[in-house]
């Protein structure tokens, strides 16, 4: 076989005009492409978050706009009583509410996993707490923890006998928190439980049958295998969860407007309180902008204390 | 005779005069001075939006469309009104006058036009037609509606309702009292008679915009106290507040349980469930348990009465009052004054008045004459609302930091935080003038 001494083909060289080499060039395709989510994070997102810290150092009022004051609005929340009781209140809040809210939601979904009758039916049942507008449901409660027309007081006392007084749900510091607490356990439980019910559905069969064969027990089976596959779920819905409690507004807002004498304002409605009716903006958003640190802590405990574990990523045993 | 002639024919042009002058019209018995009109050109093509807050009775709510859609017959101007939850008309005065945008009058609340007075149109000229027109504005109109210091009228004043005592006349006689004493001393021994008796009364204590504030200022006031002095400076760490808070501290334990938590609609449901025998009230408690069949004896049992006195000469309760403004984004100023004015007019104000049975009463001296005040011996007592000299940050300017220092709950906290043990007496008053320097500071 001799070698071919043909001339090598070459491509007729065709100048194509300048906008279709700039968007086949790709540092500028993907530039282009982002630009409408950019622009749209840039607009809605950054844009308002700026103005909100931007406003967190001056002394804007409703009607004035405000000078530049540096820290002096963190300077006063710290010495101010009525801030760090939100700051304790929100934290209290959202542990409790998220630990009840992923007991219950679990528990639920574990039920719900099984094979019973009408499983559609009662799935949709079950998400009606988180369907209902927040106000809603949180009027609801407002009946229900009146002082003197509570169902609960009224089965307790009128119909069963149990207490002689009716109860003081709102009336005083820690049954209004507790209360609270309950209200926001009943409202986000169908949230968890339906996202942990999908995240169960994904777990293959095999393994339970494999285990059965091995003899384990029922905790067992909860422990080693339904828990650790469900971990990356759980660690998305427990970040989300915790941002949902860490900044809720609408129930407390709605029930107790932050009292008895302040002692269930979470920092949202302590910010909505000072910034809006208070008029203070510039006081509202410091507070708003001081919670940002424990929403950045509470991501990235949920994030790397329960995701980043290495068998996840395919990186062998833990 | 021809004399007798002429003075008989300048006679008759004397009573035409007086006539329309004062004209004593047949639908309504108001008097009204000839003033000059304001000239308020009506912008072509111009159309209004307005907030006020929500009715309390029916027909407040039917009788303002109708006067506003007299206006839009007689202007061709489209009026829309949107009424608004009471606790949010705050919020939303807040947005409209921050944003620049929204509707063109918002009928707030007390304080509203002197928060937000860099963005109001003054309405002077509107303002000085009806004093003139209708015998001069009453005391607590005139604090709200001026300026400061000035002559410059901010707001117009469509109002105000008070909330004074209302009781059960059977258990305070029972409790061997005739009526609700004025003193201090006597009226907490009525209170402690009646917890006994299993018939308390109950005062909100909660963030409630009308009656916790009206307790709250009530409680210190009648004491001496107050939360600013004349010159806007924070005066409420006093021994005045001292005395009312210690007051308090046994005043509170008479009271039905879960006051803390009483938003403004709280006592109404427990007063007409005859739960809570002795509250404070605007009228509307009164009228909603007599026109149901089913608590009308409740009604008829009811008295009203003045907040008591305790130390003082007057009772010292302010009004809450309704407060027009008109702001500077509005395309339409001179439709808008024109609007605001009419509805002041006795043609439509008196029938308003009248619809309103008392819940609010009027800011302008002519109309004592109407109706509505012999309409129930029960309510008459509301007429005079609006001749208190006490308002929401007395004895201080009016400004900024009185509504924001209202709004926030700064008195009604510094109560509820001693009636719930929370707090010392000396420890709530210093709280509650660390909190009112952060708004008094400029």
């Amino acid at each position: 076989m001799s070698a071919t001494t043909a001339p090598a083909w070459t491509k007729p060289q065709q100048q194509a005009n300048w906008l279709v080499r700039l968007f086949d060039w790709k540092p500028f395709l993907a530039f282009a492409c982002l630009l409408p989510a950019a622009g749209l994070l840039l607009v809605f997102l950054t844009y308002p978050l700026g103005l909100g810290i931007w406003l967190a150092f001056t002394d804007t009022t409703i009607g004035r706009s405000g000078y530049w004051v540096g820290l002096e609005n963190f300077q006063y929340l710290l010495e101010d009583p009525l801030w760090w009781n939100a700051v304790f209140y929100s934290v209290f809040y959202t542990g409790i509410a998220t630990i009840g809210k992923f007991a219950l939601g679990l528990w639920l979904a574990l039920l719900l996993n099984n094979h019973l009758p009408f499983k559609s039916l009662l799935r949709a049942i079950i998400l009606l707490p988180w369907i209902v507008p927040t106000v809603l449901s949180a009027i609801a409660f407002w009946w229900i923890y009146d002082p003197q027309f509570s169902i609960i007081s009224f089965l307790l006392v009128d119909k069963l006998g149990i207490l002689d007084n009716y109860i003081d749900f709102l009336g005083s510091a820690w049954p209004a928190r507790f209360s609270l607490i309950a209200a926001n356990i009943w409202r986000g439980i169908p949230f968890v439980a339906i996202s942990l019910l999908a995240g169960l559905q994904t777990i293959s069969p095999s393994l339970y049958e494999a285990a059965l064969l091995d003899g384990s027990t029922g905790w067992q089976r909860f422990r080693y295998i339904t828990f650790p596959m469900l971990m990356p779920i759980l660690a998305i819905v427990m970040t989300f969860s915790i941002i949902f409690t860490f900044t809720d507004f609408q129930l407390v807002y709605a029930i107790t407007r932050g009292g008895p004498v302040n002692s269930t304002h979470l920092l949202a409605t302590l910010a909505f309180q000072r910034g809006i009716p208070g008029g203070q903006l510039g006081e509202g958003a410091a507070i708003a902008v001081s919670m940002i640190p424990f929403l950045v802590f509470a991501t990235l405990f949920s994030y790397y204390g329960l995701a980043r574990r290495k068998w996840q990523q395919g990186e062998g045993n833990d | 005779m021809h004399i007798i002639q002429r003075r008989a024919a300048l006679k008759l042009g004397l009573s035409a005069a007086a006539l329309t002058a004062f004209g004593a019209s047949a639908q309504t018995p108001i008097q009204a001075a000839a003033v000059p009109e304001p000239n308020l050109p009506i912008e072509s093509g111009a159309t209004l939006r307005m907030l006020r807050p929500v009715r309390f009775v029916q027909p407040d709510e039917e009788v303002f469309r109708a006067n506003a859609a007299k206006f839009t017959q007689k202007t061709g101007v489209q009026v829309r009104i949107d009424f608004v939850g009471w606790e949010d008309i705050t919020q939303q005065t807040a947005v409209t006058a921050n944003t620049g945008a929204g509707p063109d009058m918002i009928i707030g609340f007390g304080d509203a036009p002197h928060i937000y007075v860099d963005k109001l149109v003054e309405l002077t000229d509107v303002a000085d037609y009806l004093g003139k027109r209708y015998g001069g504005w009453l005391a607590l109109a005139q604090r709200y509606g001026k300026k400061h210091a000035s002559s410059s009228w901010i707001g117009l004043p469509f109002g105000a309702t008070a909330g004074p005592t209302i009781y059960r006349k059977s258990a305070v006689t029972a409790a061997g009292f005739d009526r609700v004493p004025d003193d201090h001393a006597a009226y907490l021994d009525l209170c402690k008679k009646l917890k006994a008796a299993n018939k308390p009364a109950g005062f909100a204590l909660g963030n409630a915009v009308g009656d916790g504030n009206g307790f709250a200022n009530w409680l210190v006031w009648s004491h001496g106290g107050y939360l600013v002095d004349e010159e806007g400076k924070v005066a409420i760490n006093s021994k005045e507040t001292l005395n009312a808070l210690n007051y308090l501290k046994e005043l509170y334990p008479t009271f039905l349980p879960g006051t803390l938590s009483w938003g403004d609609i709280s006592n109404n449901r427990a007063y007409a469930a005859s739960e809570c025998w002795m509250t404070a009230n605007g009228v509307s408690l009164y009228f909603s348990v007599k026109n149901d069949p089913a608590t009308a004896a409740i009604a008829a049992d009811s008295e009203h009465q003045l907040l008591p006195k305790g130390i003082l000469s007057e009772s010292p309760m302010s009004g809450l009052t309704l407060n027009a403004m008109l702001f500077k984004h509005s395309r339409y100023p001179n439709a808008s004054k024109a609007f605001l004015q009419f509805m002041l007019e006795r043609e439509q104000y008196d029938p308003w008045l009248n619809a309103n049975l008392g819940y609010w009463a009027h800011p302008l001296a002519n109309y004592d004459a109407s109706a509505v005040w012999t309409s129930d011996p029960k309510v008459a007592l509301f007429k005079d609302t609006m001749r208190s000299t006490f308002y929401n940050g007395y004895k201080g300017p009016l400004s900024e930091a009185t509504g924001a220092a209202t709004a926030d709950y700064v008195m009604v906290q510094m109560c509820a935080a001693v009636a719930s043990g929370q707090s010392t007496p000396e420890a709530a008053a210093r709280e509650a003038e660390r909190r009112a320097r952060r708004y008094f500071r400029r």
